[in-house]
């Protein structure tokens, strides 16, 4: 019985990452086209993918050195990018907390927006599975999803040099962050936050790599966390 | 790009590690330890701080046409934020941000 119920977990959230695909497979492809112009080789390239495996945080730091920022700041900013995580490593905790240290380590090399959104959806809503069927529903969700994201980006990366100017695809990079953007604008202090984050980097733009997106990104946070305070306090 | 090969693997493999010990530091150190509230608040806002300032001198002076405005880019720009926040999809976003790209730069030129 417990055998087939996990593997039923796993199917499942194997159904349910594959929508994603449709938002990996051009990220990953984007990814290995604006790295290997921005002139990085294969095996560095891969390596991104690989090691990194964060999206939002690669594309970062490919521009930030496009534009030759110091090391300290490509890696200051780019990790920046991927505090969230500690946020959602934080959210599954006391769902997969009592699992193998091995299995918490593949879970969190495997953690990116997609599987961490699926997996709380479905710990939350069926809070009586066991944590072997948690532990299957993870690593459904994260099959389909996480290979197609080296795969992609091997494809990007072999293909980019192919394609001519005129596509424009220098602003590929661009349009991949605001759409990876626009849909986390859903609050008055989300936008505040962004909004500051944009003023600010525009007004800063002329201190060298990275220093006054740093600042910028730090006036943000602070706006966005008073307006959430502010809209708290008014509320009650 | 002016980095030496060594460079480039010192951001590749810090940003790895760095990346790993985020996303295991409360799975892997502790079951089940809740973040404080205000931690939790300014955590929230990393990804609209960090990426909107990261993003906005590339749409106003893009590296394609020498840093000059550009209104094709920055139409598909406004047009990427604007289809995201409606749809809340990131692949409409890019789709519709590269049609009116597209069409922008084939039909101004």
């Amino acid at each position: 019985m417990p055998r087939s119920s996990v593997s039923a977990a796993y199917w499942l959230g194997f159904r349910h990452s594959l929508p994603f695909l449709l938002v990996i497979i051009p990220f990953g492809l984007l990814f290995g086209v604006a790295a290997s112009e921005a002139g990085f080789n294969l095996t560095e390239v891969m390596g991104f993918s690989v090691l990194v495996i964060a999206g939002a945080s690669q594309f970062a730091a490919v521009q930030l050195m496009v534009d030759n920022a110091p090391v300290v700041m490509v890696l200051a900013t780019s990790l920046a990018v991927n505090l969230r995580m500690a946020m959602y490593s934080a959210s599954l905790a006391p769902h997969l907390g009592a699992a193998l240290t091995w299995q918490k380590a593949l879970a969190a090399y495997f953690m990116v927006d997609q599987t961490y959104a699926l997996a709380i959806q479905e710990y939350e809503r069926r809070p009586s599975r066991t944590l072997p069927e948690k532990i299957a529903y993870y690593a459904g969700v994260c099959t389909p999803v996480c290979p197609q994201w080296y795969a992609m980006t091997l494809v990007g990366a072999t293909v980019g040099k192919a394609i001519p100017p005129q596509f424009a695809l220098d602003f590929a990079v661009p349009i991949t962050f605001l759409a990876m953007l626009a849909p986390m604008l859903r609050s008055l202090a989300h936008v505040a936050a962004a909004t500051v984050s944009v003023a600010m980097a525009l007004l800063l733009a002329f201190l060298p790599g990275g220093v006054g997106l740093l600042i910028a990104a730090a006036a943000a946070m602070f706006t966005g966390a008073q307006v959430e305070l502010w809209q708290q306090r008014r509320r009650l | 790009m002016k980095y030496s090969a060594a460079e480039i693997w010192l951001v590749i493999v810090g940003l790895g590690i760095g990346t790993f010990l985020l996303r295991f530091s409360f799975l892997g150190m502790i079951g089940n330890c809740p973040l404080p509230e205000w931690a939790l608040r300014y955590l929230r806002y990393t990804p609209v701080a960090v990426l909107p300032g990261l993003v906005a001198p590339l749409v106003i002076w893009p590296a394609a046409t020498g840093g000059a405005f550009d209104v094709p880019r920055f139409l598909a720009a406004l047009a990427t934020v604007g289809i995201g926040i409606v749809t809340r999809n990131n692949l409409a976003g890019i789709v519709g941000g590269l049609a009116v790209l597209y069409l922008a730069l084939f039909s101004l030129v």
